[in-house]
């Protein structure tokens, strides 16, 4: 269950650029640490670090493969921040609904 | 660029007891009308909610000192039946041209002075770029606007 500290989390792992771009090379599909590194101008230490924090949270999965761990974005981890949305637009809906439903001055409903 | 893992996207149906045409002005001409207002983009608190009637026309805030904010701008334009927004607002409500999804609202006629509304908010994974920001919005504001919505909604 996505709770307002999970979507906190979401966001401010994102936050630090070198993350991000970490993140954003995972949405192009499953990497291993080896392959993120040599991608990045970071050291394997650190991506294994920035990795940790956006396992941490919720927003990428590692699995094994032989030897070595892939990581993948994790779909729920993204759902955090869709939750959030969600939740906003099922009250913004709401509140809109009412407002459509009221009577216009110049406007009869049909007899 | 190419996404392997897409958030599913938002999805809601509602039934509104008004016709397409006046739905679809509610929702447009009369955003400001059901938009919230309680939150702030950067310093001055939300005046007005605006989104021009016309596809390439803005979609945009104007807060108590005058200024204007953009949110996205209006895809497609096409009452009553449909709209399509583009929504490139971070999490602060702060418009970020990295951040494309997209908004889309079909209007249905159901007879009677009703009409379904089919709201779909896509492309969710391009959120990810711009919610960098957005932790702090969370805090101050968000609690306090949904609680405002459902005493409006319900009152």
């Amino acid at each position: 269950m996505a709770n307002a500290n999970q979507t906190k989390n979401a966001f401010a792992a994102l936050a630090d650029p070198t993350r991000r771009e970490v993140f954003e090379r995972l949405a192009q599909g499953p990497r291993s640490v080896g392959e993120l590194a040599s991608d990045l101008p970071v050291s394997r230490p650190a991506v294994s670090q920035h990795l940790k924090v956006l396992k941490d949270a919720g927003l990428v999965t590692d699995r094994p493969e032989g030897a070595r761990r892939v990581y993948q974005i994790d779909p729920q981890g993204l759902g955090q921040i869709r939750a959030w949305l969600d939740r906003f637009w099922d009250s913004a809906l709401e509140a809109f609904k009412a407002e459509a439903e009221k009577d216009d001055d110049d406007e009869e409903d049909e007899a | 660029m190419s996404q392997t893992i897409t958030p599913a996207a938002i999805r809601k149906t509602l039934e509104v007891r008004a016709t397409p045409a006046k739905a679809f002005q509610v929702f447009t001409a009369g955003i400001d009308r059901w938009w919230p207002k309680t939150h702030t983009i950067g310093k001055a608190p939300l005046k007005q909610a605006v989104i021009e009637p016309r596809a390439g026309g803005r979609w945009y805030g104007v807060d108590v000192e005058g200024g204007e904010d953009d949110w996205g701008e209006v895809l497609a334009w096409e009452p009553p039946g449909r709209l399509l927004l583009a929504w490139r607002i971070n999490g602060e409500w702060a418009c970020d041209p990295s951040v494309h999804t997209e908004v889309e609202v079909i209007f249905t006629d159901l007879g009677a002075g009703r009409c379904r509304v089919d709201f779909e908010h896509r492309d969710l994974a391009n959120l990810g770029k711009g919610a960098e920001t957005a932790a702090a919005s969370m805090d101050n504001g968000w609690g306090s606007i949904l609680d405002l919505y459902k005493t409006a909604a319900e009152s």
